[in-house]
């Protein structure tokens, strides 16, 4: 095998961070190959440094493709010699079709320089048939869901003859289905000669796939190991991102658990638009101060409902059922009436929900506690100052200063940034909704450390994962959901990831088991995901 | 008593920190003092008292219409009726003041009535129905321009004269007598820049309580040095003229409030949250609507107070009165630094916004450049600034 690529000495730096020192890339002609690394370790602008959004001379350092030295002043130059890369959040107008994305700006012309479409549903059609999209290439991409808008990517990476094929966390938004249809077709490509690189925060995926697998950190490459051989373990790819051995992915605690906190009776919610069709059915539940209890629950089986139902009425309609708090029926009819009862949610979709990006830290993390900053009408500035550097320090979040804007922070310290808000309100029953998707091992190790001080000071805290190890790992017990019913309540110390699979995998028409760790069935897995909207642009 | 002295001595900044940290904010200052600077330049009468009188009063209407333009647009809203705002509650007063021959102070109440009104009623349609801000404008714009023909009958009512007339037009001045120079402007700009180095020594105390970074004990004083004497000139300026414009005593009173409010309140700061990021305020419990509906209903009412000055100015309330403004408030905001998409901007950036604009009219005219080339010179002017706004974006977003 000869080398298809190599980036020799890569270093990058920006106005006071070195964010890569001496970085080498060797990617063989037609392999898969991986890199992992932790948030804000370098993966991403050496993939933007390879594809020309930093243009040659903004970094030390050269890159050879194919055998010849590269100085890409644009992504254009990149794209003419056959590199492609495929963001995580994708780059497709919703509105426009399947074919007029895959040729959005490579349009196939015909006579006088006219858009010939006969032509282009045609070649769309083709492409689409390789990457395995069965749809009518006139289709509104607005109509399909995440897996597919990710066939459409790679079959306009196709379209422009790639040669390397650099996909950004690719499955970070696929259920297990979608991610394993688009790892075939990755493996698909590479019959077809195409070589790729994959970025991927998911080691099982890495070591399913890779052939070969490099591990930064810091900005530095700390390892390339070859995939065959037997000792390139997820641990030793953890221990090269992390630097340190992860013994315990989990911290350790001892459950000190108290009387009941939240206690939600026949929760019953509505699809917003489209009356009739319930959402969540009936649901129960309850959590102890001191206690974390874990909700496990498939795609569209309402775990997110559940959450913004509960907190404010922020989704859904036609609301029943009843909130206790201490025992004390409480309104949450409204966020504010949730935030005054104690409780706090944090969001899963931390960008479009949970932050201000175009603030700084410290506003964002007075933002749902500000109440708390006025004296006789007006806010403290000074004390709202010294609140987000108390925050900034006890949750370790990584910033020069709290006047910097929360869209420079990497995934892991914005997450930091969403609990800081919430702790600041200090609740009594957190909810947390998908806390450690998108973040690397480490911050994913302090943000359950938080998790644990919460309860050690005697809180309750929700956890909502698709990540049954992490629900395994952090809760003292589980409940599963499915189809908008609560279909098992286990101790953890009882639950295994077979058990917690059959109760969430449950019909909408079966009985839910008594014995609830019995009458295994496959059931449907793959879920559809209901299509998630809050109420409507103006609560 | 607390007689702990802090011996650890404070972090301190640098005139560089102070102005590459804030590019957006210093970019737009920088450019109206070089526009300024190059006027005065340019024409020897444009620093002369009168003409810096002038300035004050031409402007504004804007400058007040720009403080409420502000919010909306930070809230992601656009306000397109203000210009027939204007017009109507100069109307309104014209009618009161010199139809019905009341006291010039009904005048003024029945505009703010009419003006809270305007914005009780948008304010309903975006908050409450969930109408697009633009829309809910367009459509104020047309009625209230027809509702103002309505109540004018289509004929233009003139004069107010008297106290009205002096809202605008009048001065404070000959308390102290005067000796060449008005005794009284003088006394009431030096205990201006007295209380202003005084709350900026203040604020200053509390950021080191707080062991914050602040600027070095030299470059303070030479601050608050030449703030004040920048204060002084322009006291010195207008009391060699006429004495203190009553119209610069109610600019400068609104604009401390709305800087106060838009910075230091919930309202305003559940403002930025909203035109910030729509979702992740309402998860907050900001409540929104009511928000918007707020920020209409403040539109409303500064439209209205826009209204009293314009239709003093003018003397007169016409029909066709106001034509456009809501278009140069719109633009001091953006020349200003505000984003188009919310989240962002600064009263006081909308007030250089606005200032510049006005240094920039009123140096062509002392120049004696026609009338049609101002507007062609605003529009370049904002084109470079939302331009220089972009660069600046760029650069940062490089950096990051």
């Amino acid at each position: 095998m000869n080398q298809i690529l190599e980036m020799r000495s890569i270093t990058k730096e920006f106005p006071g961070v070195l964010a890569l020192s001496d970085v080498s890339l060797t990617v063989q002609q037609g392999e898969i190959h991986a890199i992992c690394g932790e948030n804000g370790a370098g993966k991403s602008t050496l993939m933007k440094v390879l594809s020309g959004v930093y243009p040659h001379g903004t970094y030390k350092g050269e890159i050879v493709f194919e055998g010849e030295e590269m100085r890409f002043s644009s992504i254009n130059d990149s794209e003419a010699v056959g590199i492609v890369i495929i963001h995580q959040e994708l780059a497709l107008v919703p509105y426009l079709s399947i074919a007029e994305n895959i040729f959005l700006g490579n349009e196939v012309r015909g006579a006088g320089g006219l858009i010939d479409w006969n032509k282009a549903n045609h070649e769309a059609a083709q492409l689409m048939a390789r990457v395995g999209l069965h749809e009518n290439p006139t289709t509104p991409v607005s109509q399909l869901g995440v897996g597919k808008q990710q066939l459409i990517e790679i079959a306009k990476a196709l379209s422009k003859e790639v040669k390397l094929l650099i996909l950004d966390e690719p499955t970070a938004a696929l259920n297990d289905t979608d991610s394993e249809h688009l790892l075939d077709l990755i493996r698909q490509l590479q019959a077809d000669g195409i070589t790729s690189i994959i970025i991927s925060h998911k080691l099982n995926e890495i070591a399913a796939i890779a052939d070969n697998t490099t591990v930064i950190r810091d900005g530095r490459t700390i390892e390339t190991m070859d995939m065959s051989d037997p000792t390139a373990t997820q641990e030793r790819m953890i221990r090269g991102m992390v630097g340190r051995d992860i013994a315990h992915r989990f911290p350790e605690r001892t459950p000190r658990i108290g009387g009941p906190v939240l206690e939600v009776e026949n929760w019953t919610v509505y699809h917003p638009t489209q009356p009739g069709r319930l959402i969540i059915d009936n649901a129960s539940f309850s959590v102890r101060a001191g206690e974390v209890i874990g909700i496990a629950g498939l795609m569209g089986a309402g775990r997110t409902e559940l959450a913004m139902s509960l907190f404010g009425h922020s989704y859904g309609r036609d609301i029943s059922g009843q909130v206790r708090m201490h025992g004390q029926v409480v309104d949450t009819s409204t966020v504010s009436a949730a935030i005054n009862a104690s409780i706090a949610y944090c969001t899963e979709d931390r960008k479009r929900f949970g932050l201000n990006l175009l603030d700084d830290i410290r506003h964002n993390i007075s933002a749902a506690g500000l109440f708390k900053l006025v004296k006789s009408g007006w806010i403290n500035g000074n004390e709202e100052l010294k609140i987000a550097e108390e925050y900034r320090d006890s949750l370790n979040i990584k910033t020069p200063t709290v006047m910097a804007l929360v869209g420079k922070l990497s995934g892991g310290n914005q997450q930091k940034v969403v609990l800081s808000k919430w702790l600041y309100t200090d609740p009594d029953v957190l909810i947390l909704d998908e806390p450690t998707r998108g973040i690397d091992v480490g911050a994913k190790y302090e943000i359950y450390t938080i998790i644990n001080r919460m309860v050690a000071a005697g809180k309750a805290v929700v956890v909502i994962s698709s990540e049954l190890p992490e629900l395994l790992g952090i809760c003292d017990r589980i409940y599963t959901l499915a189809y908008g019913r609560i279909t098992g309540d286990m101790p953890v110390a009882e639950a295994t990831q077979e058990r917690l699979m059959t109760l969430m995998a449950l019909e909408r028409d079966q009985e839910i088991p008594t014995n609830r760790f019995s009458n295994y069935s496959p059931g449907r897995v793959d879920a559809t995901a209901t299509d998630f909207d809050m109420k409507g642009p103006h609560q | 008593m607390t007689a702990t002295v802090t011996t650890a001595k404070p972090a301190t900044a640098g005139v560089r920190e102070l102005l590459t940290s804030n590019l957006r904010q210093s970019g737009i200052l920088i450019a109206f003092v070089a526009v300024f600077t190059a006027a005065a330049l340019a024409s020897p009468n444009f620093l002369s008292p009168g003409n810096i009188s002038n300035i004050v009063q031409q402007y504004s209407y804007i400058l007040i219409l720009a403080m409420g333009m502000l919010l909306v647009i930070v809230a992601a809203q656009i306000d397109l009726s203000v210009g027939s705002v204007v017009a109507l509650t100069g109307a309104v007063a014209a009618v009161v003041v010199i139809k019905w021959d009341m006291p010039w102070y009904m005048g003024v109440l029945a505009a703010l009535a009419v003006g809270l009104l305007v914005g009780l009623w948008q304010g309903f349609w975006v908050a409450f129905v969930g109408i697009p801000g633009f829309i809910v404008t367009l459509g104020g714009m047309l009625i209230f321009r027809g509702l103002t023909y309505q109540v004018l009958n289509s004929i233009s009512l003139s004069p107010f004269g008297g106290t009205y007339y002096e809202i605008n037009n009048g001065f404070q001045n000959g308390l102290f007598g005067g000796y060449g120079v008005d005794v009284f402007t003088l006394v009431v700009f030096a205990v201006g820049a007295v209380v202003f180095a005084y709350l900026q020594w203040r604020t200053r105390q509390g950021r080191i309580a707080y062991q914050q970074t602040v600027e070095s004990m030299p470059l303070f004083i030479g601050k608050l040095v030449l703030i004040a004497a920048v204060i002084m000139w322009l006291g010195f300026e207008l009391a060699s003229d006429r004495g203190l414009p009553n119209i610069l005593v109610l600019v400068l009173a609104l604009f401390v409030i709305y800087t106060l409010v838009s910075q230091k309140t919930v309202f305003g700061r559940h403002i930025y949250a909203i035109g910030g990021n729509l979702n992740a305020a309402r998860l907050s419990g900001v409540r929104v609507r009511r928000i918007n509906f707020w920020v209409f209903v403040n539109m409303g009412l500064l439209a209205a107070v826009a209204g009293i000055v314009y239709s003093s100015r003018m003397n007169a309330a016409q029909p066709g009165a106001g034509n456009g403004l809501e278009l140069d408030a719109i633009a001091a905001c953006f020349i200003g630094g505000a984003s188009t998409t919310g989240g962002i901007g600064r009263v006081g950036g909308a007030m250089i916004g606005g200032l510049l604009m006005a240094v920039i009219s009123n140096i062509m005219s002392l120049l004696g450049w026609p009338m049609q080339l101002q507007s062609v010179a605003k529009g370049v002017v904002l084109l470079l600034a939302v331009a220089f706004d972009l660069w600046n974006r760029r650069r940062s977003e490089a950096a990051a």
